[in-house]
């Protein structure tokens, strides 16, 4: 929607300047953090990094999947930077701290979710240009990080084969936005009865012609294609 | 609950507008807010009440109008509405689609000022 100048309507009853006057305005309410996102995208898109939002439940295993991306690239000596949201303390940077790549930890103080200005603010001081790739990890959450643009080029939706089939259908506006969907956990799979082909209806179903992965971080199962994907997402910056 | 964040940017946003127009008092304002914006209307209406103390808003009416998903079925060259979120696919033809034309919104759409500006 464009952020055309607003046109104000006058009612048409009488009482000159008593009677209530209409602007339609016709603004994104988040237009703020839309603006911001737009900035950081640009940014980005002129450094030729391509930055990747991570969302899911608790406990889903985001820490550990991308913990597992970011040593991968800093091996290969692919630089790669992270960035990470929680509400309360600075355990998943360290964690992530260990692949050798650097991380900074966002507290949000109970916001269920990360804004563009959050973002923006924990980037300070890091050449954007010097990265090939940049992780955002969000807040635990299946619903709030929905609506927040990032400035990210890929939107990656995780979930792990304990969380139920059913799980896309429940939350099917963050599966829609999602670029990519990631299943966790995948070892696991026999224990909990998971079932494979249900999962995957139901992915495609909310979100028709979605890469989809199926992982693990224990026996490394999936991440080679995971890691392949990553890599035909090139900034756009010919370097 | 990310419904008081937005009910935050919401009040901002339109106390701006307000101001703008000579610091009006809002008598209402009208919010589109789509099936996929991933926003609770009751959730966001509990929101607003709490923040709007001492703003603009504080007596606006907040409206709220539903937009359901309208996807582009290229089988069908034609737009449809969808009956739910669950399944991205034409409801005439039962092709799948991810061309989503319209159920994302979360725009504020109209300001309704209790009285004008002197002129």
């Amino acid at each position: 929607m464009s952020d055309a100048q607003p046109i104000e309507t006058r009612s048409t009853q009488p009482g000159g300047n008593q009677t209530p006057r209409i602007l339609e305005v016709r603004t994104k309410i988040l237009k703020k953090n839309d603006e911001i996102a737009r900035a950081m995208r640009a940014e980005f898109a002129a450094a030729g990094v391509v930055v990747v939002n991570l969302v899911s439940s608790p406990g889903t295993g985001k820490t550990a999947f991308l913990k597992e991306t970011l040593t991968r690239l800093v091996e290969r000596r692919i630089q790669v930077a992270a960035v990470v949201g929680d509400l309360e303390t600075d355990y998943d940077a360290q964690r992530l701290a260990a692949s050798g790549a650097p991380v900074r930890q966002i507290m949000t103080h109970g916001l269920c979710h990360l804004e563009a200005d959050m973002v923006q603010a924990h980037l300070e001081g890091w050449d954007l240009a010097a990265l090939r790739y940049l992780f955002i990890e969000n807040v635990g959450n299946l619903v709030c990080p929905t609506s927040w643009d990032l400035g990210e080029s890929l939107r990656v939706a995780l979930l792990s084969v304990t969380e139920g089939e059913d799980k896309p259908l429940k939350y099917p506006g963050l599966f829609n936005t999602a670029d990519v969907a990631v299943i966790t956990k995948i070892d696991l799979a026999e224990a909990c009865d998971f079932d494979r082909d249900l999962l995957r209806a139901n992915i495609e179903a909310v979100r028709p012609g979605i890469p989809v992965f199926e992982t693990s971080v224990k026996t490394g199962t999936g991440i080679d294609q995971w890691m392949t994907h990553l890599f035909s997402r090139r900034g756009r910056q010919v370097r | 609950m990310h419904e008081l964040s937005i009910a935050a940017n919401l009040v901002e946003l339109a106390s701006q507008h307000a101001a703008e127009h000579g610091g009006a008092r809002v008598a209402a304002i009208t919010l589109r807010i789509g099936s996929l914006s991933s926003v609770h209307a009751d959730a966001l209406r509990f929101s607003f009440d709490l923040v709007r103390e001492g703003t603009p808003l504080e007596e606006a009416e907040l409206r709220i109008v539903a937009v359901p998903v309208t996807v582009w079925c290229d089988a069908c060259q034609t737009e449809r509405e969808l009956p739910g979120i669950q399944r991205f696919a034409c409801p005439v033809c039962d092709a799948p689609t991810a061309d989503i034309r319209a159920g994302r919104e979360l725009d504020l759409e109209s300001i309704e000022l209790a009285e004008a500006a002197l002129p």
